[in-house]
């Protein structure tokens, strides 16, 4: 488990260095999801499996998404552009290192150590015990947070269309 | 076990974020830099969670998540208006606020 975690902690640190340090916004894109995903399992390495699930899906899923849908919006697309991003040094980084996280994760499961999974009463039952009980004002405070995130990207996003028309 | 090195690599992924949020002009890499210092306090919280055997800090970073979402999507919509009105993402270019 400490090599796993030292090998993982290395790939989060390269590619968050490539993030920072990259010209194209598309690469430092693939980068950071890279190094998400090799956060996640860093997670899990800590005993967090839901905070790893939720690492994955709504940051490596939903986040990186929009990022890449408004880098889409704000350059021009031509074939041209496209082929010269498509070249192998865009893709090599990133999945050589993403090969390594692949490794480690077939190396978990040929390794047949599933007792973090197993063991005793899910942690998940008691962090949402402890979300809708003592935290409740959290809660209520993310939702109002939300909100005004919802409208506030709906009133950006629709004076960008009009004008646009 | 495994908090303390997990929480040095929290620090060094903050200081790459804060590193790259101040060397970096385009609004774009520092709206990425400002997103890689959410993820590594989240990691922070969730090493001393698991250092300390509480829910507390799996608690925290679901609402960093959610203080994440909110962010982002404000600020991908500023993000857009700053490009289709001075057709550049350049951070020095948006210095006409009179306030």
């Amino acid at each position: 488990m400490e090599v796993l975690f030292y090998i993982t902690a290395a790939v989060t640190f390269l590619a968050t260095l490539r993030v920072i340090t990259h010209v194209h916004a598309v690469h430092a894109l693939l980068y950071l999801v890279v190094a998400l995903i090799a956060l996640s399992l860093i997670f899990y390495l800590l005993g967090a499996e839901f905070a790893a699930a939720l690492e994955i899906i709504i940051y490596g899923g939903a986040i990186m998404v929009l990022f890449i849908f408004v880098v889409m919006l704000l350059g021009p697309l031509a074939v041209e552009q496209e082929r010269t991003w498509l070249t192998p040094s865009a893709w090599i980084g990133p999945s050589i290192l993403a090969l390594v996280l692949l490794g480690e994760v077939g190396y978990l499961i040929a390794a047949g150590d599933h007792t973090a999974l197993t063991v005793g009463e899910p942690r998940q039952k008691a962090v949402s015990i402890a979300l809708f009980g003592p935290y409740i004002i959290g809660v209520e405070l993310a939702s109002m947070l939300l909100l005004p995130g919802l409208i506030g990207a709906y009133h950006l996003g629709r004076r960008l269309s009009k004008e646009a028309r | 076990m495994l908090s303390t090195p997990a929480l040095v690599l929290a620090m060094m992924l903050f200081g790459l974020g804060l590193i790259g949020l101040l060397s970096r002009r385009n609004v774009l890499y520092m709206l990425l830099s400002l997103e890689i210092m959410l993820n590594a306090a989240a990691l922070a919280f969730i090493a001393g969670g698991a250092r300390w055997g509480q829910v507390d800090g799996e608690i925290m970073f679901l609402f960093i998540l959610t203080l994440a979402a909110a962010e982002v999507s404000v600020a991908l919509g500023i993000v857009l208006q700053l490009s289709y009105r001075f057709r550049t993402l350049d951070a020095d270019a948006f210095c006409e606020m009179k306030g």
